[in-house]
């Protein structure tokens, strides 16, 4: 019952039935994948089995999905596939073999098979029990109204619980008054035991439907050797790019530096005159080399971030930001450093996107650390239609605090406003005594 | 005119000792960290400070805490920052509190002498120097808006050179034009950005600076 979210007690109660019924009519579709299934388990012996063994296994776990999609809709809280990866798809029959023996040696492929046969029991005696109730109710109903008299006079005979309809049965005020009683309590019944015969429902589901701990561990190797990569990818990518304007930058600088200087001393005692010209260049030159690399430090990690950390380092971006965002922070002290800068560089890339694409006036950037979650929300009032895909770059910001375990959320309908929200878990090192 | 100095690299540190010292200041203190800064400042009282950001032992933004505490305890004290970065933020504190006597300078600035010793002088007399970069920043952003933008190329010059700290002398001299052909400038822009005209130099620059930093 608690686990319903964001809905009254009463809005659960008046749902339920609906619920009930909904998920009985998602079993009849299930049974027919389930009986399917086993059909096709039984000619495994033949060869026809292997064959169609993976199509069945995926049609009965789309089927299987509904569930844990529906759960996830009224609790809230998604149902985890507990799928083991599967082999990447070949073509011919060693790739068709391949899957066969990855979908039969999955045990969530048997458990998705327990679950179509057991669950229209377990359904009837809990999360459809309600509705069962309510359509007994309105029988009783019917009953009191016309059916009754209708059953008596041809000669029926019938109990409605301890209530006895035979011939009289519509003239005897007592046992109307009885019928209309009883169908009363099961619907008042019906509606109040709906929600926590549902909670006991969903527990049963989230146990046979969720992820089992073999299967939990596999999704996230699989996850963490995706974003290993993805962040190795990257590092080397940005060491290249580092070599590159080192090479062209300031290491010509110098060069070019130390070959003036060895012109000045030559043209010392003949030409100071071209000497002092010389002069005045290679400090310019200087001046110039330290620019660059001035720029690039700010690019491998910006000065203010090292000083003061994430708050000042944002409020520090935003200045120098032609929209001027107006930044709120609510950190009481520092994540690490790499998620630091991930997020650093995510969100002056979000706030160049506001700046350049979406036509915006005014920029938001609010910075708290909820419950172990370090949230960045990015909002602009341009004219929205942002797509992660197609320019932006944020598909690739996506992947990179992904390597954090980071997730990134987009919002923006056509006409704006757009906003973008980054997630990250991690925890905060207490703040930094500052030295006085 | 008694000087502390704030540099933890010994080359530097050496090379600014002597580059003051033949411009005639006296150096009363040179230190290489954060708590000797605020020390020496306190102690000596000088004329002014010179002040490298980053220090030991923390490495991060310790010569501006230093900076802006020992400003608290003695306020108006006259303190040049120099760094190899030049933040608007940085330089929003250090004018936060409105009382001038504040410089804050890219190091390379110290390649040209004659430009760094006075500002030098500049801060030590209560005035402002601003780094052409942060100047130029700020500007580049307030161009966007319309009071900004009604500003002729030739003001623009001005104004940047303004903010920096520059009396109407030396504006003159590095636009090679008149000191009256600036003089009209100024009070273009004042007009112009609706800003009340002032004949003390340095209540123009705040007054600058606080328009841009909006």
């Amino acid at each position: 019952m608690t686990e319903m979210a964001n809905e009254t007690v009463w809005q659960a109660r008046l749902r339920t039935p609906g619920r009930g019924l909904l998920l009985t009519l998602i079993g009849l579709s299930a049974m027919l994948a389930g009986l399917f299934f086993i059909t096709v388990v039984s000619t495994i012996g033949g060869f026809l089995g292997v064959l169609f063994f993976p199509r069945a296994t995926r049609f009965l776990r789309s089927r299987v999905d509904r569930y844990r999609r529906v759960i996830g809709r009224w609790t809230g809280v998604e149902i985890e596939r507990p799928y083991l990866p599967e082999p990447e798809a070949e073509p011919g029959l060693p790739g068709r073999f391949k899957s066969f023996v990855a979908l039969i040696s999955d045990p969530a492929t048997w458990r998705d098979y327990l679950w179509v046969s057991v669950d229209p029991f377990v359904l009837a005696f809990t999360a459809a029990l309600p509705i069962y109730m309510i359509l007994y109710g309105i029988w009783g109903f019917l009953l009191a109204a016309f059916a009754g008299g209708l059953i008596a006079d041809h000669g029926g005979n019938e109990w409605y619980t301890f209530v006895h309809v035979d011939a009289g049965y519509a003239h005897s005020p007592l046992r109307l008054a009885g019928t209309l009683v009883v169908a009363t309590a099961f619907i008042a019944g019906a509606f109040l035991s709906g929600p926590p015969l549902m909670a006991v429902y969903i527990r049963w589901a989230r146990h046979l439907l969720g992820p089992t701990e073999r299967s939990r561990l596999a999704l996230r190797v699989r996850h963490l050797t995706e974003t290993r990569s993805d962040a190795v990818d990257a590092s080397a990518a940005e060491l290249r790019r580092i070599e590159r304007d080192l090479h062209d930058g300031a290491q010509a600088r110098l060069v070019a530096m130390g070959m003036s200087l060895g012109a000045i001393e030559h043209l010392l005692d003949r030409d100071p005159e071209k000497a002092r010209l010389l002069l005045a260049q290679t400090r310019e030159s200087s001046t110039k080399a330290l620019h660059e690399l001035r720029d690039l430090v700010r690019g491998i990690h910006p000065p203010v971030l090292a000083d003061r950390g994430l708050g000042d380092a944002i409020k520090a971006l935003s200045l120098d930001h032609p929209l001027r965002p107006e930044v709120t922070v609510e950190l009481a002290g520092r994540p690490e450093p790499p998620v630091e800068s991930a997020v650093y560089f995510a969100v002056s890339e979000i706030l160049t996107n506001a700046a350049k694409h979406a036509d915006a006036s005014h920029v938001w950037v609010d910075l708290r650390h909820e419950r172990g979650m370090l949230r960045v929300t990015v909002t602009d009032n341009g004219r929205g239609g942002a797509t992660l895909d197609g320019g932006t770059g944020l598909r690739g910001l996506e992947r990179r605090i992904g390597t954090f375990d980071g997730v990134l959320a987009l919002s923006s309908p056509v006409g704006g406003p757009t906003i973008v929200t980054l997630e990250l878990p991690c925890a905060l090192s207490s703040p930094k005594i500052s030295p006085s | 005119m008694r000087v502390v100095l704030a540099e933890d690299l010994a080359l530097l540190r050496e090379g600014l000792v002597s580059l003051l010292e033949t411009h005639g200041f006296e150096i009363a203190a040179a230190v290489d960290n954060g708590p000797g800064l605020l020390k020496a400042l306190l102690d000596h009282r000088p004329d002014v400070a010179v002040v490298d950001v980053r220090l030991p032992p923390s490495f991060t933004d310790e010569g501006l805490q230093a900076a802006l505490e020992a400003r608290r305890r003695v306020p108006g004290l006259p303190v040049l920052v120099l760094s190899q970065y030049v933040e608007q933020l940085y330089a929003r504190e250090l004018l936060a509190d409105g009382t001038g006597g504040v410089g804050y300078l890219l190091k390379d600035r110290v390649f040209d002498s004659a430009q760094f010793v006075d500002a030098v002088r500049r801060v030590a007399a209560g005035g402002t120097a601003m780094d052409p970069e942060v100047i130029s920043r700020l500007v580049a952003r307030g161009v966007r808006d319309r009071p900004l933008g009604r500003l002729t190329p030739r003001e623009l010059e001005v104004l940047e050179l303004m903010a920096q700290g520059r009396s109407n002398a030396a504006i003159a001299q590095q636009l090679v034009v008149t000191e009256r052909a600036v003089t009209k400038h100024t009070a273009n822009i004042f007009a112009k950005l609706d800003l009340a005209v002032t004949g003390d130099d340095n209540r123009r620059v705040l007054a600058v600076l606080a328009y841009l930093d909006r």
